[in-house]
C-alpha cells in the first residue's frame, strides 16, 4: 500500500509538472518584451482536479483494473472480429470495395474533401514504400523523406530546366530516388537497428540541406515554383492553355470548372497508390518478398541458406525509395511548388508512424493508418495547438489497445495438396 | 571406395590473443556421417563457423570437392552445397513452416522481378515445384499438419526437424548439424538417428555432426574427430575412439 501511495503521489506531481508549464503559463507580448503570466484560476483548478483523479487512479489501480475486467462490455475488439478483419480473403474484399468507392466518390464530394483525400493518398504511397524497408525487411529507416525529396525535386528541376512533362518525369523521378536508395544502401549494409536509424536520419537531413544550399540549381530556401500540373494526354486542366496545348474543358465542350483539376489529380493519386499496392502485393508472394521477411527474422540463417543479404537489403532500399520517388514527383505536381522545408524530419516520423500504426508489414494497415494520421489533424484544426498532444495520446492508446498495429499482417495461408 | 568431398588441413582461428582453433585437419568422404566431438568450449562450433564462412579462418585450407573455399562469404559457401543448422535453432519464427522451406529454395526459384509481377507461366511453375518439394519434406519430417503454423509456435523437437528440412531444401552436398540432438528426448533422438540415416541413404548427403550424445555419435558415425582446446586430439572409427585413453582423459580428467 505504501508503494502504491508513493507512486500515486508521484503521478499526481507528474500531472502538475506536465500540465502547468503547458496550460498554466501564458506568454503575452508587452511592447517588445515577452512576459510570463499565470492563467485563470479555472485552469489551475482543472489541473488540480486532474491530478487528484490521477492520484486516485494510481492508488486504486488494482481495484479499477479488476472492475474493468469484470465489466462485460470492454472497449476491446472481440478476438473473432479482429482475426476476421485480418484474414487475407476479407482484406481482398475490403480492398475491392475501397477501390470502387475511391474511384466514384470524388464526383460527389466537395473540393476540399477531394484535396485532402489526395494528400492522404500521397501518404499511402509513402507508407507503402517505407513498409517495404521497415515492415518487411526490418531495416529502421528514419531518412525516408530524403527519397521523397529526391523524387519531388527530380520532377521540379526537369520541368523547370528542360520543360519535361509529368508523365515522362514520373518514372525518371522513381528511378532517381531508387538510385539514391541504392547508394544509401551501400554504406549502411553492415548496420542494424539503432545505428542504421541514426545514419539514415543523417542522410535525410543531408539531402534537405543540400537542396537548401544549392541555391543556383534548386533556388535554395525559396524552392522551385510554377511546376506544371499533369495533363491528360496533352489536355491541361487550366483555364487557358499554353502554346501548343489544348484545355480539357474546350476539348470536351464543357464549361471551365476548377474542380475538374482537383478530381483529376485525385484520380492520378488513386492510380499511383493502386499501382504501389499491386506491385508490393505481388512482391510479397515472390521469392524476393519472402527473402525480405526472412532477413528481418534472421540474417544469419539467411546467409547459411545461401541468400545474399547484401542483394536483399539493397533491393529493399532501392524499391522502397522508388515508391517515395513516385510520391515525391506527384507531390511536386500537386503543390506546384517545392521547398526544402516540405521535407523535414517530421515527415519521416509521420510516415514511420503510419507504418507502425497500421501494423508492420500490413498493406491495408498502412492505408487505414495514413487516413487516420492525415485526416485527424485536418479535422481537428480548431485544436491545432494541441495537435501534438493528441498525437501522443493516440500513440499511447495504440500501445495499450493494439500494440501490433491497427490491422496487423497475417501470414498467407498456403494450400497443400492432400 | 568413395571419394573425398571435404578436406580441411591446418585450420586455425585466432581471436586476438586466443587461439580458438589450432591446426585442425578433417577429411570427409562422400556419403559418410562424420562426427566432431570434444568437451565444451573445445572449438567445435568455431570450426563449423570457419567451414561455413561465418568466420574467416586465420590459416589453413578448406577444399570442397577439389575447390578451395576458405575465405568465401557464408552465402557463397552455402550455394556450393555446404549447409548448416545452428546450436540454438534459427528458424524464421514469425513465418509459417512452409514459408521457411520456400525461402531456402530461393536460388532454385524464378526470381525474375517482372515474371513475378505478371505471374508468368514459368513463374507459376517454379513456385508450384517449390511448393511440392516443400510438401515432400514436410511429410518426411512429419510436420505436414503444421505447414501453416508460424515456425516459432512449434514444439522444440519439431523446430529442430523443420530446420533440417529447411537445409535439405537447398539440395546440399554436405549437411552440417550443430548439436542436433540437444534438448531432444530419447524418442526424438531415435527419430533423428533414423532421419540422418535416410538423408545419407536416399538423398546422397554427407553429414558432418557436432554432438554430445555419445550413444548417438557412436551408433551413426563412420568416423569421429576429437578436438580438445582447439587442437585435434584423435580421430578414428567409433571403436578406436571409445578405447582411446587420451580421449577418455580429456573428457573425464586425469585419473
Amino acid at each position: 500500500m505504501t508503494r502504491n501511495l508513493k507512486q500515486a503521489l508521484f503521478s499526481a506531481l507528474l500531472v502538475w509538472a506536465v500540465a502547468y508549464p503547458v496550460l498554466g503559463l501564458k506568454l503575452t507580448i508587452v511592447g517588445i518584451n515577452l512576459e510570463v503570466h499565470g492563467t485563470s484560476t479555472a485552469t489551475l483548478i482543472t489541473i488540480a482536479v486532474c491530478s487528484v483523479l490521477m492520484f486516485l487512479r494510481v492508488l486504486f489501480d488494482q481495484q479499477i483494473s479488476s472492475a474493468w475486467k469484470a465489466s462485460p462490455n470492454l472497449p476491446v475488439m472481440p478476438a473473432k472480429a479482429s482475426t476476421f478483419l485480418t484474414l487475407p480473403t476479407t482484406q481482398r474484399w475490403i480492398i475491392i470495395a475501397l477501390i470502387i468507392g475511391s474511384l466514384v466518390w470524388p464526383f460527389f464530394g466537395s473540393r476540399g474533401a477531394v484535396d485532402i483525400a489526395t494528400l492522404v493518398l500521397i501518404y499511402v504511397m509513402l507508407g507503402l514504400g517505407l513498409n517495404i524497408v521497415v515492415g518487411l525487411a526490418g531495416l529502421l529507416d528514419l531518412g525516408y523523406v530524403g527519397f521523397y525529396a529526391v523524387g519531388a525535386y527530380s520532377y521540379a528541376l526537369l520541368s523547370h530546366y528542360y520543360g519535361l512533362s509529368f508523365w515522362i518525369c514520373l518514372p525518371i523521378a522513381g528511378m532517381m530516388a531508387a538510385t539514391f536508395g541504392f547508394l544509401l544502401g551501400f554504406p549502411v549494409l553492415r548496420l542494424r537497428g539503432d545505428y542504421l536509424a541514426i545514419v539514415t536520419l543523417g542522410f535525410g537531413e543531408i539531402i534537405r540541406l543540400f537542396l537548401r544550399n544549392l541555391t543556383d540549381l534548386t533556388g535554395g530556401p525559396n524552392g522551385i515554383s510554377n511546376i506544371p500540373k499533369p495533363t491528360l494526354f496533352g489536355l491541361t486542366f487550366d483555364r487557358t492553355a499554353a502554346d501548343g496545348l489544348q484545355t480539357f474543358h474546350e476539348y470536351f465542350g464543357l464549361t471551365y470548372n476548377p474542380v475538374n483539376k482537383v478530381i483529376f489529380l485525385y484520380l492520378i493519386a488513386v492510380l499511383l497508390s493502386l499501382f504501389a499496392l499491386f506491385v508490393i502485393n505481388r512482391l510479397l508472394r515472390m521469392p524476393l518478398g519472402r527473402a525480405w521477411e526472412a532477413l528481418r527474422e534472421d540474417e544469419i540463417a539467411c546467409r547459411a541458406l545461401g541468400l545474399n543479404p547484401t542483394v536483399i537489403k539493397l533491393s529493399a532500399f532501392t524499391l522502397g525509395a522508388a515508391f517515395a520517388g513516385f510520391a515525391g514527383s506527384f507531390f511536386a505536381a500537386r503543390q506546384g511548388l517545392v521547398t526544402p522545408e516540405s521535407f523535414t524530419f517530421i515527415e519521416s516520423a509521420t510516415i514511420l508512424a503510419i507504418v507502425v500504426l497500421g501494423g508492420m508489414g500490413s498493406q491495408l494497415g498502412v492505408v487505414l493508418a495514413a487516413t487516420v494520421m492525415i485526416l485527424l489533424p485536418e479535422m481537428m484544426r480548431e485544436f491545432s495547438e494541441y495537435r501534438m498532444l493528441m498525437f501522443g495520446a493516440l500513440m499511447v492508446l495504440m500501445m495499450i489497445w493494439r500494440p501490433q498495429g491497427l490491422l496487423p499482417m497475417q501470414r498467407p495461408h498456403m494450400e497443400l495438396r492432400k | 571406395m568413395s571419394r573425398e568431398i571435404l578436406n580441411v588441413s591446418g585450420l586455425s582461428m585466432r581471436f586476438g590473443g586466443l587461439l580458438a582453433v589450432n591446426s585442425v585437419a578433417l577429411t570427409v568422404k562422400e556419403k559418410q556421417v562424420v562426427s566432431m566431438i570434444g568437451p565444451n568450449g573445445a572449438g567445435k562450433t568455431t570450426v563449423f563457423n570457419c567451414l561455413t564462412g561465418f568466420y574467416q579462418p586465420t590459416a589453413g585450407s578448406i577444399v570442397l570437392d577439389g575447390e578451395p573455399i576458405q575465405g568465401l562469404p557464408g552465402h557463397k559457401i552455402a550455394l556450393k552445397g555446404v549447409v548448416r543448422t545452428f546450436q540454438n535453432v534459427r528458424l524464421f519464427k514469425d513465418m509459417t513452416a512452409v514459408e521457411n522451406l520456400l525461402i531456402a529454395q530461393h536460388r532454385h526459384l524464378n526470381t525474375n522481378f517482372l515474371a513475378g509481377l505478371f505471374k508468368t507461366p514459368a513463374f507459376r511453375r517454379s513456385e508450384r515445384e517449390a511448393m511440392e518439394y516443400a510438401e515432400y519434406w514436410l511429410e518426411k519430417v512429419n510436420l505436414k499438419e503444421f505447414a501453416n503454423r508460424p515456425a516459432g509456435t512449434l514444439a522444440y523437437g519439431q523446430q529442430r526437424r523443420l530446420e533440417i528440412a529447411r537445409c535439405m531444401m537447398t539440395r546440399p552436398r554436405i549437411l552440417m548439424l550443430d548439436e542436433p540432438a540437444a534438448g531432444l528426448n530419447p524418442r526424438e533422438t531415435e527419430d533423428l538417428k533414423t532421419l540422418i540415416g535416410t538423408l545419407r541413404e536416399e538423398h546422397d548427403v554427407t553429414v558432418l555432426l557436432i554432438e554430445h550424445d555419445m550413444k548417438l555419435v557412436m551408433s551413426i558415425s563412420d568416423h569421429i574427430f576429437v578436438i580438445n582446446q582447439g587442437t585435434p586430439l584423435a580421430d578414428g572409427t567409433p571403436e578406436q575412439i571409445r578405447d582411446n585413453p587420451e580421449v577418455i582423459k580429456a573428457y573425464l580428467g586425469e585419473a
